[in-house]
């Protein structure tokens, strides 16, 4: 079974969280990003064999969503963090 | 039949079914991956085209992808017009393919009953028989007392917690072999004079000018006219070789077999509410499956997740199998698009075709995906019943939402 660091809880089964997607950053709707912007940030993924960063929501605990980075062949997770805005520096998992 | 039979029971070697020839400098069309899909398309395109200068090469031996890890189950009740009339002539031509491949490939259409546990399945269930029978497919909605004749097996009481409240019933609906399926194709492609490369992984892809102009290959590179992608599961790592992103999410479905039970079900019996799938295969075991994993993986590891939630579900619809027991289990892999439709056709990248996203509905595509693939490659010209599940549909914002699919809860 499949367990994850939640950045509040700490590691829990994972049956308590939801599966959200690979991350994929947001064009910004203040700007005029193109309908083929909009397309790739909808619908179009990676889905690499390899290490994904990739959203998390614990669904069964304290409701939060938060990026996990996770080898897709072997299921290993190398970490847990709280998403951070883009321009500030990424604080990892205490 | 009988005499072949007879001179093979004497000491003659049975013939290779398919062969193992040197790698060719130069295809036609290269196709990638194969299973069920690839093979057929090969076929067709030897058969009903005359393009033989093909081959199919797979990382792994032929089938051993989602072909051989399906469930086998083979119908055309889906929700969407596009979807219902694709996959009707899938039936169609799996109807005639054991005469088609002169090989049997064991098709059973038994019957196909979708369960509606709650008022909002019913609903759909009923729009479901209604566009099907626009289409021409025979399926209608069934309530307890004919289901009751139909399969007196399943707990038709209020005692589940989810009593059966209705069915929709799709006659033509059945299970196959699909071992065969891959077999019969394969023989077919290979008798016509196309080469099948088994442990032949892809590595890259050759592009000039955005065009992509050969394979390459842990034997060694081909330079290909043309280059199909059917590799289901992996098809985004295959497209990022051509630097295309497709709108795919890969996930595992599990599956897993009983032991051999007396032959007590003759029909497929599947609940979208439930998120199961049983049917009785010739040999008695019950092979049964869910809905994918509940997130993305490469990894198809079983889990006892599966096999538990799973079992619940099955003894609700069968309390009195309690007692049998699971044989083995495994997973295959799917991969998702955004609306449960494939994406087949045209890439952005010249002559570089994908036949993709087959997530929980590919090996049923199968004939029909590879007569229209084969189709499309010999006249460069999409025919019509692939147009809709075309990969631009997406930048377009004209997507097909197919929610009869397996993985679809109602």
């Amino acid at each position: 079974m499949l367990r994850l660091e939640c950045p509040n809880c700490g590691v829990r089964n994972a049956a308590e969280f939801r599966y959200g997607s690979e991350y994929t950053p947001r064009p910004s709707p203040s700007t005029d990003a193109s309908d083929v912007e909009w397309t790739r940030f909808l619908y179009l993924r990676h889905n690499s064999m390899g290490v994904q960063t990739e959203w998390w929501y614990h669904r069964s605990g304290c409701g939060l969503w938060f990026l996990v980075e996770r080898d897709r062949r072997t299921n290993a997770i190398a970490r847990t963090w709280r998403w951070q805005p883009l321009d500030q520096p990424e604080i990892d998992a205490p | 039949m009988s005499l072949t039979l007879l001179r093979q029971g004497l000491g003659a070697k049975p013939p290779r079914m398919w062969h193992d020839r040197p790698l060719k400098n130069h295809y036609d069309v290269v196709i990638i991956g194969g299973g069920a899909h690839g093979l057929a398309c090969a076929y067709y395109l030897a058969k009903d085209h005359g393009i033989t200068n093909v081959a199919v090469v797979d990382k792994s031996y032929i089938g051993a992808g989602g072909s051989g890890r399906n469930t086998a189950i083979i119908r055309s009740n889906y929700l969407t017009p596009e979807g219902v009339r694709f996959y009707d002539a899938s039936v169609k031509l799996y109807e005639g393919l054991a005469q088609d491949l002169d090989f049997n490939v064991m098709f059973s259409q038994r019957g196909h009953l979708t369960l509606a546990h709650n008022d909002g399945s019913v609903r759909t269930m009923r729009r479901r028989a209604e566009v099907n029978k626009l289409q021409g497919v025979d399926s209608r909605l069934v309530y307890p007392d004919e289901l009751a004749r139909i399969c007196p097996q399943l707990d038709l009481s209020d005692h589940p917690r989810f009593p059966i409240l209705a069915a929709l019933y799709h006659p033509p609906g059945g299970i196959i072999r699909h071992d065969a399926v891959v077999w019969g194709y394969a023989r077919g492609a290979d008798q016509r004079g196309v080469d099948i490369h088994q442990y032949t992984e892809v590595t890259g892809l050759a592009l000039t000018n955005g065009a992509v102009t050969g394979v390459q290959t842990t034997r060694g590179d081909i330079s290909a006219g043309l280059v199909l992608s059917a590799t289901a599961g992996w098809a985004s790592n295959v497209a990022a070789m051509a630097g295309l992103e497709l709108p795919l999410d890969t996930f595992p479905l599990q599956a897993c077999v009983t032991e051999p039970l007396k032959p007590f079900l003759d029909v497929v019996v599947v609940s979208g509410s439930l998120h199961v799938y049983v049917s009785q295969s010739d040999r008695g075991e019950l092979v049964m499956g869910a809905s994918v994993d509940p997130f993305t993986s490469y990894n198809v590891a079983g889990s006892l997740d599966f096999l538990e939630g799973l079992s619940g579900h099955v003894l609700e619809l069968f309390p009195f199998l309690s007692k049998a027991r699971i044989l083995r289990q495994w997973a295959g892999l799917c991969e998702m698009p955004p609306d449960f439709s494939p994406l087949m056709g045209i890439t952005p990248v010249e002559n570089f075709l994908i036949d993709a996203g087959w997530g929980t509905y590919g090996f049923k595509a199968s004939p029909i995906c590879g007569k229209t693939m084969a189709q499309l490659i010999a006249t460069r010209r999409t025919p019509d019943l692939l147009r809709p599940f075309r990969l631009s549909r997406f930048a377009e914002f004209d997507q097909v939402g197919e929610k009869g699919a397996a993985s679809v809860g109602h």
